[in-house]
């Protein structure tokens, strides 16, 4: 069998384990007997795999790699970000945020503010985040299947959008739980396994440093590759933009978010988090060292523009023979995973949104699920296919720096300011909004200007976030007198352990 | 012919008693969402600057029957005046008109001669005052202010009916808990009396589900709780069941983990489970089964409770969810109203029965409402 044949056998499995598990999955059915179904809550680490499978989209498994190898080692930045973010999450957000009962991000919009127009406005962001995250899956997907099979980049992303519909069309993401975790460690075995080989295979080279070699045109001393900020302009800059990005656009992300309901009370979110934040540290160990490898053993991919297809091709360059072909062929179905993961995640949330905020009176509930997730997927579908070249990494970094402008200073001043208005809410996410997407749009079309204005449009959460913050504090505070009603109370419950026993009052209507 | 440019002409906006009588009704549009939260210092804080809008007088306020609740306007150093003021037409119950000698102050610049107080009337009792204060009232403004006093009066008798709706609906509930049958009781005891000698250890386990399943139905619970206190408290009452009727009755439980943190009405599937069990095995040989599922659906959790016994008239049924107490079904029609009461309309229970084709119960629960927490 050829190498082609490996690789389209590895993403078939993954594909029909997917659907298999979905349809057919591990359910709980029990007749009762001493052994209690409702007891059996999900557990904070089953969860954590969860959120874990969910997150690790194309950016982590493909693009990390291909970054650390064309660009060096400020692209760790990247992985460190989308690490730390939910250290952020951790400690600012995850138990107040399961305590306040919301589902989406809308739900808390509403429970919080105690405003219809918050939740639209938040509804539609909840949207365009949606979108803006699952089109670079879509090219990715598109990019992993034409690196081995030679087929147009556009068949991969129809693929994963045909199998996500399906699924939730079919009342597959029943055992999602179960799904995502699997997921997870599948990935992180896709990943690892290979790279064990790899790893004796440079060793028996005599252990060549990555920095060493010189790869490329403009990135030809090691030295550059190896030291941070040496290289493009507006090093510093970039850097921080991208720090602030990722550090606070995980907790506006809506596939996250979403899971965090599934915690029975504020405590298990809080060690949930703890533990997604250790499995995403061991598995962004993984990526870069392909990027370094990379840099050895296929240099060339940087002066193709395909460096970020490096996961998928270095196990064959490496590992001679039929073994080498079979562990390229488990990277593809390990992006294939990361693909179908996070897109389905995605969908469901963004089509729970959009059957909820803006189709709900029309259909029937579960009509109006599967329309929404119909509408999900096509437009970012659309959207892959008719925008090329943008990285996928970048893509994905552009979705972090919109959420970090529009949901960051929701949630944080939500949870942490009494005074927080809905009039001010909705100042500061349009203001965000507005800036971060007039940024995301000039440069997903490829009009920025170049020098410090370019750097700024590229990058822009570095100065949308302050901007978003500073406008909602500035308009709550012009408008003390649409501070909601039951502010306090929500404050009170917000914070108070769930075992705590005290009159949280009746909930607001 | 058709002037082009008659929305230049003066009055295309509307005369300027259309306006009046928009602004009006505006002012009192306002007024209505917040008064409908009965009469407390805080609505009447929120209403009363509509109230004197409505009206156009330099201060107005609104009392309860002792103190002052709100005070909007000029001259704010006459607020202490108002619990006073409200005193005489307490008893009364009639609008009056009281002089500056009532009020009196010091204060030369003080704009205020006379005060029109009109009581707020709920249910025939006096339950406030409204209190225009101005510099001469004329008997149309008199006139005006107990037209508006009764308006207010209006809307403070809807908020007491919400509130007795309310009430209404946890006198349910209550009375829901006393309906744990005796014969439950009764059959359960007798079971576990069954059990003492040949198996005491299985005695003792069932003694300790029954106490924890009544701990749970006569608990003093909020108006919500968690699908997964729900579920246990039905698995205990399976238990018990199944103790009862040994392998007549099936259980089939397939709950998605998922959707056990969503919040539902206090005791609302229990009532559903124990139909189940009873059609699914009364006047009916041999085994039954009861199914059910909970499955995670988006934004919204799909609940399903299922019986293979011998249905039901779906005529009868309809008759039970619109509120008919004749209909032998335990709180069909208790928890579908709660249910609606909880999400809204587009949350009733669905039924789906037929005659000797066994029962179906199909409850959706959105995963978050607005006020729905356990």
């Amino acid at each position: 069998m050829t190498a082609t044949g490996y690789s389209l056998l590895g993403v078939t499995a993954v594909v029909v384990a997917t659907l298999a598990v979905g349809a057919y999955g591990w359910r709980f059915s029990r007749t009762t007997s001493d052994f209690f179904v409702a007891s059996r809550t999900v557990r904070p680490g089953l969860n954590a795999s969860a959120i874990g499978g969910e997150y690790l989209s194309a950016a982590s498994f493909l693009g990390v790699a291909g970054l650390v190898l064309a660009f060096g080692t400020e692209m760790l930045w990247y992985p460190v970000g989308w690490t730390a973010g939910y250290l952020v999450l951790l400690v600012f957000v995850a138990a107040p945020l399961r305590r306040s009962g919301a589902y989406t991000l809308p739900d808390f919009a509403e429970s919080r503010l105690e405003s219809r127009g918050v939740r639209r406005l938040s509804a539609l962001l909840v949207v365009a985040i949606g979108w803006l995250y699952l089109m670079p899956q879509f090219q990715g997907a598109g990019l992993a299947l034409a690196a081995p099979t030679g087929t147009g980049t556009w068949l991969g992303g129809v693929l994963v959008a045909t199998v996500v519909v399906v699924n939730v069309l079919f009342g597959g993401m029943r055992s999602i739980t179960f799904v995502q975790a699997f997921q997870y460690w599948l990935k992180l075995t896709a990943l690892l396994f290979p790279l064990l080989f790899m790893a004796a295979i440079w060793l028996r080279d005599g252990a060549v440093s990555p920095a060493s070699v010189a790869v490329g045109s403009g990135n030809a001393a090691g030295d550059s590759w190896t030291s941070p900020l040496a290289g493009t302009d507006h090093e510093l800059y970039t850097t921080y933009a991208i720090i602030v990005a990722t550090f606070l656009g995980t907790m506006g992300l809506p596939h996250v978010v979403v899971r965090f309901y599934t915690n029975p009370d504020g405590a298990a979110a809080r060690r949930t988090t703890l533990l997604v934040l250790a499995l995403l540290g061991l598995f962004y160990l993984l990526p870069p060292v392909y990027g370094g490898l990379g840099r050895l053993y296929a240099p060339d991919l940087v002066a193709a523009g395909r460096a970020e297809s490096v996961v998928l091709e270095l196990p064959a360059r490496m590992v001679d023979g039929t073994l080498g072909d079979l562990l390229s062929a488990l990277t593809t179905a390990g992006a294939f995973a990361a693909f179908l993961s996070t897109s389905s995640g995605l969908t469901v949330a963004v089509a729970g949104v959009i059957s909820q905020d803006v189709m709900g009176r029309r259909f029937g509930g579960v009509r109006a699920f599967q329309a929404g997730a119909v509408v999900a997927v096509l437009v970012p579908l659309g959207l892959a296919l008719l925008t090329e070249g943008v990285g996928v990494a970048q893509a994905v970094g552009l979705a972090f720096a919109f959420a970090a402008s529009t949901f960051c200073p929701l949630l944080v001043l939500g949870i942490w300011w009494r005074r927080l208005t809905d009039a001010g809410a909705i100042a500061g996410m349009v203001v965000g909004g507005g800036c971060a997407g007039g940024a995301v749009l000039a440069t997903l079309l490829g009009v920025g200007p170049g020098g410090w204005p370019g750097a700024l449009l590229a990058q822009p959460a570095a100065w949308t976030v302050p901007l978003a913050f500073l406008t909602m504090v500035g308009v709550s505070l012009a408008t003390p007198r649409r501070v909601p009603r039951h502010a306090a109370r929500t404050m009170v419950r917000l914070h108070t352990p769930e075992a705590v026993q005290l009159d949280r009052g009746n909930p607001p209507r | 012919m058709r002037n082009p440019l008659r929305w230049l002409r003066p009055g295309h906006l509307g005369t300027e008693a259309e306006h009046a009588t928009f602004r009006t009704l505006h002012s009192a549009s306002l007024t209505a969402p917040e008064l409908r939260q009965g009469l407390t210092s805080d609505s009447a804080e929120r209403a009363i600057r509509h109230l004197r809008d409505l009206l156009g007088l330099p201060a107005v306020a609104l009392t309860d029957t002792v103190a002052t609740l709100a005070w909007d306007g000029r001259f704010a150093h006459h607020e202490q005046d108002a619990a006073a003021l409200a005193a005489a037409v307490l008893e009364s119950g009639n609008t009056v008109v009281r002089p500056r000698e009532d009020f009196a102050c010091s204060d030369a610049g003080c704009g205020l001669r006379q005060v029109v107080v009109s009581p707020l009337v709920v249910e025939d009792r006096v339950v406030g005052t409204l209190q225009a204060f101005t510099s001469s009232a004329s008997a149309g403004l008199v006139r005006a202010v107990a037209e508006v006093a009764r308006w207010v009066s209006g809307n403070l008798e809807l908020a007491e009916l919400d509130a007795s709706r309310t009430r209404l609906m946890e006198a349910e509930v209550r009375a829901l808990r006393a309906q744990i049958s005796p014969h439950f009781i009764y059959n359960s005891l007798t079971a576990i009396a069954s059990f003492v000698r040949t198996d005491p250890a299985r005695a003792r386990e069932l003694l300790l589900e029954f106490a924890d399943f009544t701990r749970y139905s006569f608990s003093r619970h909020g108006e919500y709780t968690t699908l997964a206190e729900e579920l246990r408290s039905i698995e205990r009452y399976l238990v018990l069941e199944k103790a009862r009727f040994g392998d007549r009755l099936q259980v089939t439980l397939r709950v998605a983990q998922e959707v056990l943190p969503v919040a539902v009405p206090f005791l609302c599937l229990q009532p559903l489970v124990e139909n189940a069990v009873r059609h699914g095995l009364e006047s009916k040989p041999g085994t039954g089964t009861v199914t059910i599922i909970a499955a995670d659906q988006g934004g919204e959790c799909l609940i399903s409770v299922e019986d293979d016994g011998v249905g039901e008239d779906p005529a009868k049924v309809r008759r039970a969810l619109a509120g008919d107490v004749s209909v032998d079904s335990v709180g069909l029609g208790n928890v579908d109203a709660r249910l609606r009461t909880a999400f809204g309309d587009d949350y009733g229970l669905v039924v789906e029965t037929a005659p000797g084709a066994g029962t179906k119960v199909v409850v959706r629960v959105p995963k978050f409402a607005p006020g729905v927490r356990p």
